[in-house]
């Protein structure tokens, strides 16, 4: 694969510009991974609208490689507005289209590490379902 | 065996003895320097297990016809090669084992469990890979004796001012420590350390792996009591690696795993455990990767262990001469002359997976993470880094491949 097809000129944006990049202090919801392979983490924190089920402000902070925090970011964009089921629910091939790369098994790992975190912080404050592989996840791993 | 030792080596010419630069990646040639994690294999290792499963295939150490005879004579002339490799004074002190790991596990359970308790302490250092790190953490804590840590300067070589601060308040029973770290490279004072051990009575536990490929490996000068290796990163298959202990004291320790072959009397009231090595070999042993791991020897001894070092440490100062150049580029370790082929490295602002990621793609394989090492990466406060290790096939052009690839990353992510 030519790093020119992986780095694009959207992951690259996304990577040096974080959309959503910061902490809610007080947030409704939290919850933070760590992607032990790269040393990638990821924190994000969420808001509730009055309603108490649509994401009002979605937040994350963290380190790591180029995928990890350009995939996080973009999701921050994707979730906004949306209601807390629905982002339960939402398939990680969602987020691996709006990335638009090829990922290999082991950048999958750093690609879904926001999404992984995003569910589990909503399963904690709402109690909306995990998939599988993420479930008993206190602190979430992805190894 | 087509080479002949030499004080100098001729990496393109042994290159072509490996198979796997004969593909291109991303349609440019490989260039691994990723060898600390494990080697490439020779063809001279891979036709020896080829030949021996199609010529000698059979169980060790059990048939009376002609094929385990075969068999059981050259698992053992393997056996012999491995303990003059390290210059042991038997044969019968060599436990074929997985690889260094097991061989280590082997030394925290059998020896460990048995004699480590409440006051007693083990100590290891800061640049232990995992694999001699979290085995005694775990035996210590299960024993209720306390682990203890001697720690890295910044230049990433043991701090030896603060031993007897460390051996306080306790009784120091095991010392481990690696010879080579696989992290940095650092080359450590092991004969010093094994001296402090004893003089304490404390035994001297050393992880080889890293040392084995490219430096001088010799239990008796170095004074230690057990010492561990692995075939796959010395040119040998995966699958196989070697515990050496000292006699008395493997004798004197319970077996590790229990089952077939490792037994004298079997009743069903009580077992009594063969001889050594026998004892610690239950199971059938991995025979062609130990008839591998001889052939592997039998190379690296052609070519010359020192050339082998004094080859990579060349390769290793140029790359970090010219790394060193590179605005940007953080180096970790110590200097050349004083570490094996390995170096760790950072470029600011860009994650090593990224660095490795872009390298991939102009066919330079580098390591990009914590190395199973994440205590050391704690002290040096980074998540992870790039590491770029050589071996006796690496060449010049390859450091300038590096260099280029992280020009690129630098000019795709900076």
């Amino acid at each position: 694969m030519a790093a020119e097809d992986l780095y694009r000129e959207v992951i690259l944006d996304h990577y040096k510009n974080p959309r959503g990049h910061g902490v809610i202090e007080g947030a409704d919801a939290q919850a933070e991974g760590v992607n032990p392979l790269c040393g990638d983490e990821v924190t994000i924190y969420v808001q509730f609208a009055d309603d108490g089920e649509t994401i009002d402000e979605v937040k994350f902070n963290g380190r790591g490689c180029a995928i990890s925090q350009a995939s996080t970011s973009m999701l921050m964009e994707m979730v906004k507005g949306r209601s807390a089921q629905e982002i339960a629910e939402l398939p990680k091939e969602q987020l691996l289209e709006e990335v638009g790369i090829p990922l290999t098994p082991i950048r999958l790992k750093c690609a879904l590490l926001g999404l992984g975190v995003l569910k589990v912080a909503l399963h904690r404050a709402k109690g909306t379902p995990l998939p599988e592989e993420w479930a008993g996840l206190d602190e979430l791993e992805l190894s | 065996m087509a080479v002949k030792a030499q004080s100098r080596l001729d990496a393109q010419r042994l290159r072509a003895d490996f198979p796997i630069f004969e593909q291109l990646i991303h349609g440019k040639p490989l260039s691994y320097l990723d060898s600390a994690v494990t080697s490439q294999k020779p063809r001279q290792v891979l036709d020896a297990m080829r030949t021996f499963y199609e010529t000698s295939n059979a169980n060790v150490h059990r048939g009376v016809y002609t094929l385990s005879e075969r068999a059981t004579a050259e698992f053992e002339q393997a056996r012999q090669k491995v303990a003059d490799f390290v210059n042991a004074p038997s044969a019968r002190e060599i436990v074929f084992t997985r690889q260094a790991t097991e061989a280590l596990n082997l030394v925290a359970y059998a020896w460990g469990l048995n004699n480590l308790g409440p006051g007693d302490l083990v100590v290891v250092t800061e640049l232990e890979h995992h694999s001699n790190f979290v085995p005694w953490q775990y035996i210590a804590k299960r024993n209720g004796a306390e682990l203890r840590m001697i720690h890295v300067n910044d230049e990433g070589e043991l701090d030896l001012a603060g031993l007897d601060e460390l051996a306080k308040d306790g009784e120091v029973k095991v010392v481990a420590t690696n010879l080579v770290s696989n992290a940095l490279g650092t080359i450590n004072p092991v004969e010093k350390l094994a001296e402090w051990a004893h003089a304490l009575g404390a035994i001297m536990v050393v992880d080889a792996a890293q040392a084995a490929p490219h430096h001088p490996v010799d239990v008796q000068a170095l004074g230690c009591d057990f010492l561990a290796l692995s075939a796959h990163k010395m040119c040998g298959p995966t699958g196989v690696g070697a515990l050496w202990g000292r006699r008395e004291l493997l004798e004197s320790m319970e077996p590790f795993n229990l089952g077939g072959h490792m037994i004298s009397k079997v009743r069903f009231e009580e077992t009594t455990w063969g001889e050594i090595p026998h004892k610690f070999e239950a199971g059938t042993s991995p025979i062609a990767e130990a008839v591998g791991l001889g052939a592997a020897i039998d190379y690296l001894n052609a070519v010359g262990i020192a050339a082998i070092e004094a080859h990579e440490q060349e390769l290793a100062a140029v790359a970090l001469e010219r790394l060193g150049e590179m605005p940007g580029v953080v180096l970790y370790g110590p200097p050349a002359d004083r570490r094996a082929g390995i170096v760790s490295f950072n470029v600011e602002g860009i994650h090593p997976h990224d660095v490795a990621q872009v390298l991939d793609s102009e066919g330079v394989a580098i390591r990009a993470g914590h190395h199973c090492c994440q205590p050391l990466m704690a002290r040096l406060g980074v998540a992870a880094t790039n590491r770029a290790s050589f071996y006796l096939y690496s060449v010049p052009e390859e450091v300038d491949r590096l260099v280029d690839g992280i020009d690129k990353a630098r000019r795709i992510l900076g």
